[in-house]
């Protein structure tokens, strides 16, 4: 079988599937889940192949990078299916984070912003609705905002997920009193830095277009230094070291930010200088936070997908250094025969 | 004049950013405002030429039937569709319910997720292919990257239920990247930090020439 | 008057006299129960109302542009865990010639908080500022219930515009002295002094990677990353292009590059033209080298990927300010053998280069890069300059690491640049 067949087979079967779970989903079918029995034979199997491979390393055969996709996608794909629970333990920056905002009293003012898109959703969205669930839980003002264009568009998803939560179902939020959603605005870190003198000039209107004096919870902000906690969410730039250049070091704002895994690194100067109160950093931060304020949502969930990718990821790793000192040594043993 | 206008620009326009960080009393704390929204301006009249150029190209592209025209073809498509699409809806365009909103929703942000989506699998091929323990700095590199990719998820403790608590695989990660790790990061953007303050100073006083088109 | 009119008279002043010592009495009654009543609220009021904030003082927001004051007070006797208070609200009235004005509520705060800032003033009035502790509950009714006190009235002050921003005193000697240094040994290389600078690999490398494309016939591409003009990343790599540019035009082969904001674009071709008529080949520059693609980060990456795959350039840059995108055009550009050469700032991107390129210029070295291609002692003076700026850096660094491990000084507070 050709290449090319083989590549337009694998399209076909993809897309037979996904329209399997498309027309579930419409026709409401039960989700799927694996029993621990069948779990742990997907283990084994996933096990067992990685041997082969390497066993097919060490006689001289490299693997194509098509066949490290394949792994991955079935690492990340199965495990969703699968219900492995996991003990998750919250890491000093997310206890630091929660702590941060466990101290502030009822009615304090917080300001979110929502600095991302849709493709970083998966990592920065469950982070979202656990801080606004805290937030709300704590009968706290919440006030969010945008530099990014999507992102009031990503808050208002996580106030509709949120409102509609077991715990504060029945629960009445008024908008314009608890909270408030500014909308996007164009400018980066300027942006940032009109806020520190006015908000209003920032945002004349809030995101459905109602005046800013018009709103009880914002008529009254002049700038950040009437806000008690500040919380960022990023994915790239504008973000966290944008607020905190400005809004932390020249407004004095109390700053906790949530970041995709790949920035999370980038960001821990500026905690251990504590310019930042607290870190979530990736899905795995995500996990911790929701883990700490008692509300399991997808960060969770999707935990053992990760930590099986992880496995799979550092296994190819291994193996790729087998074969690259089995060719060492191969060189190593031409070279001593010459 | 050609050369002397935008650097004379430049200058005024730099030195005023420099300024207005330190001098809070007007007019300085406007000049930033200001300059930044005049480029905002530019920036988004700016886009008109770039969108002109993409449909001269895709377009000659097509007329002479060069290689792969076939893809400039989509660009037009595509690009006047959503065009018409989001004129036609008038100001509320992007308010939910729109056709450019379902645009927006079920085949703009899908596109970009797959996009996304396919760097899983990009770390997976680059780490197998670049993570190789040449050297001694880059076997405790190695080393160091098990540690901290297991320790960022629950199995890794699994994998070391015996240790003591605080002595897991999860305390280790948190280490290297609180102490080592950010130390390197530091590192990196100290030496960012003083390469930016001295390239803005080349082109504020007119020394760099070369993003204008160069020459003395 | 007649006696049977004097009866009538007598008995209906006795009637209206009765009505009235009737009517007085239920009026002194009801005072009296009113009195009563009021006797009861009171002491309601007194044990609900909260005890007033004292000590209240209005003073002008230093560091700043003027048109803010900053009301601070000291803490109510009942603010403290399950005390009655809930809320501090701030009035304000103008002060004019002597006169005091309405006051009107500017703002308010929660329990426990000692200040506010009031940022809607004028600096040609006078203003004066009271706080009222509240204590607000809802009752058996469910109805909002408020009971409040206010503090003494604070001296009258107005807000001004200040020069300078005191706190930021350390950097503004930082930068100048980085200045110093740079504009000093700019001046010394313009007098002719030869300056050393090390290697930089991925420089090295760009005759190699041209003149490798060339013998191959096939194309180079730049792609100057997802910055605007606006960043310094994008401007080092618009002067790298020139150099990159020059080379190409001298040895003939095609250079394409696909940018991702439309002032790069405008910019980038000026720089090539240039570059190609500083070669002396200036009929060989098209227009259609320099195009844009599109503003959206994944459009942008899915669009140059495509090209990678189907023009199979041998020789790629990334120069400039990349973010998520930067492994899957680095691992595409590995996946076809082109022989990759990146430079950049993120942070956060660099391993992925260093993982899937061939050479890698990480952080400074891109903004070392030009000085390095072209060689001009004003530049490579530049660059003298900034290194004995982290020299000084690194010093404060050692004296700074064991100040603080011997506890002898809080070194780090003179870094501090926080308001």
């Amino acid at each position: 079988m050709s290449t090319k067949v083989k590549e337009i087979l694998a399209v076909i079967v993809i897309t037979i599937f996904c329209l399997i779970f498309y027309i579930g989903k419409i026709n409401g079918w039960e989700t799927i889940e694996f029993s621990s029995t069948v779990s742990m034979v997907i283990i084994f199997l996933l096990v067992l192949s990685l041997v082969w491979i390497l066993i097919l390393t060490i006689k001289g055969k490299m693997i194509e990078r098509r066949i490290v996709f394949l792994f991955v996608g079935i690492a990340v794909t199965l495990p969703l299916f699968m219900g492995i629970s996991q003990k998750i333990k919250s890491s000093p920056e997310v206890v630091s984070l929660y702590e941060s905002v466990d101290a502030l009293p009822a009615g304090s003012k917080v300001l979110i912003s929502f600095d991302y898109d849709p493709p970083s959703a998966p990592e920065l969205q469950p982070m979202a609705e656990t801080f606004l669930h805290l937030c709300f839980e704590k009968n706290l003002k919440v006030i969010t905002m945008g530099l990014w264009p999507q992102g009031p568009q990503q808050a208002s998803l996580a106030f509709e997920k949120v409102f509609s939560s077991e715990k504060l179902k029945g629960r009445k939020f008024e908008y314009g009193v608890d909270y408030v959603n500014l909308g996007f605005q164009t400018g980066n870190e300027f942006v940032i830095q009109r806020m520190g003198s006015s908000f209003k000039s920032m945002f004349p209107t809030d995101y459905v277009g109602n005046a800013y004096d018009d709103l009880p919870l914002v008529k009254n902000i002049k700038n950040f230094s009437n806000i008690d906690y500040c919380f960022n969410l990023s994915a790239g730039f504008p973000g966290t070291v944008e607020w905190i250049q400005i809004g932390v070091d020249r407004f004095g704002v109390l700053l906790g930010a949530g970041n995709t895994a790949v920035q999370a690194p980038q960001i821990y100067p500026y905690l251990n200088a504590k310019q930042l109160t607290g870190l979530l950093g990736g899905m795995n931060g995500a996990a911790e936070f929701e883990v700490l304020t008692g509300n399991p949502g997808k960060g969770t969930k999707f935990m053992l997908s990760q930590s099986f990718s992880h496995m799979v990821v550092i296994a190819f790793v291994l193996i790729g250094n087998v074969a690259f000192f089995m060719s060492g040594r191969k060189s190593q043993l031409l070279g001593n025969e010459e | 004049m050609r050369r002397e206008v935008p650097l004379f620009i430049t200058a005024i326009v730099g030195a005023s950013f420099v300024i207005q960080y330190f001098i809070p009393h007007p007019p300085f704390n406007n000049l930033s405002d200001w300059f930044s929204d005049w480029f905002s301006i530019i920036q988004a009249c700016a886009i008109i030429l770039g969108a002109l150029n993409l449909m001269k190209i895709s377009f000659l592209k097509v007329k002479d039937k060069k290689p792969d025209w076939v893809y400039a073809a989509v660009i037009i498509v595509s690009f006047l569709f959503i065009t018409i699409i989001g004129l036609s809806e008038g100001e509320e365009f992007r308010l939910p319910g729109t056709k450019f909103d379902w645009i927006y929703n079920f085949i703009f942000i899908p596109l970009s997720a797959t996009m996304f989506s396919i760097l899983a699998f990009f770390v997976a091929s680059a780490s197998y292919r670049a993570f190789r323990a040449r050297n001694f700095e880059a076997t405790l590199l190695l080393i160091a990257a098990f540690f901290v990719m297991l320790g960022r998820v629950p199995i890794g403790d699994l994998l070391v239920w015996f240790m003591p608590e605080g002595y897991q695989l999860s305390n280790l990660a948190s280490w290297v990247m609180n102490v080592p790790q950010a130390a390197g990061q530091r590192a990196i953007m100290i030496g960012i930090g003083l390469g930016i303050v001295s390239t803005s100073l080349r082109v504020i006083l007119g020394i760099e020439r070369s993003h204008i088109g160069g020459g003395e | 008057m007649s006696f049977k009119q004097l009866r009538i008279f007598k008995y209906f002043s006795f009637i209206i006299f009765g009505l009235i010592i009737i009517n007085s009495s239920f009026v002194i009654a009801q005072d009296d129960v009113d009195s009563t009543a009021l006797e009861v609220v009171d002491s309601l009021t007194l044990e609900l109302q909260p005890q007033p904030a004292t000590n209240v003082v209005a003073k002008d927001t230093p560091n700043d542009e003027g048109g803010s004051i900053i009301v601070s007070w000291d803490l109510s006797a009942d603010d403290h865990a399950g005390g009655k208070v809930t809320q501090y609200k701030v009035f304000r009235a103008m002060v004019i010639d002597g006169e005091v004005g309405e006051y009107q509520q500017v703002g308010e705060n929660t329990a426990g908080a000692v200040s506010y800032q009031d940022g809607n003033v004028d600096n040609d009035f006078q203003y004066v500022y009271k706080v009222q502790v509240v204590n607000s509950f809802y009752d058996e009714n469910a109805e909002l219930k408020e009971f409040f006190s206010e503090s003494k009235i604070s001296e009258p002050v107005s807000s001004s515009p200040q020069w300078f921003r005191m706190y930021t005193i350390n950097t503004l000697i930082g930068v100048a002295l980085l200045c110093f240094f740079i504009i000093f040994y700019i001046n010394q290389a313009s007098k002719g002094k030869d300056l050393f600078i090390r290697k930089l690999a991925g420089m090295e490398a760009v005759h190699e990677a041209v003149g490798r494309a060339t013998e191959m016939g096939r194309k180079i591409f730049y792609v100057s990353g997802l910055g605007d003009m606006d960043n310094m990343q994008t401007i080092a790599s618009m002067t790298i292009l020139g150099r990159v540019s020059e080379l190409a035009a001298e040895y003939d082969t095609y250079l394409d590059v696909p940018v991702c904001r439309s002032l790069v674009m405008v910019t980038a071709k000026e720089v090539v033209k240039e570059a190609y008529s500083k070669a002396g080949r200036p009929d060989s520059f098209k227009e259609d080298q320099v195009h844009y693609i599109t503003d959206d980060q994944f459009g942008y990456a899915a669009a140059v990927d495509g090209m990678f795959v189907r023009e199979k350039p041998a020789t790629i840059f990334f120069m400039g300010q990349f973010f998520a995108e930067s492994l899957i055009l680095a691992e595409t550009g590995n996946s076809i053998g082109a022989i990759q050469i990146a430079g950049t700032a993120m942070p956060s991107q660099l391993p992925f280069f260093v993982a899937a390129c061939d050479y890698t210029l990480i952080g400074e070295e891109l903004f070392a890069a030009s000085s390095y291609l072209s060689k001009e002692p004003k530049l490579l003076g530049s660059l003298k300059g900034q290194d004995i700026g982290k020299g000084v850096i690194l010093v404060a660094l050692i004296i700074g690491m064991l100040l603080e491990t011997f506890n002898i000084w809080n070194f780090s507070s003179l870094f501090s640049v926080i308001n």
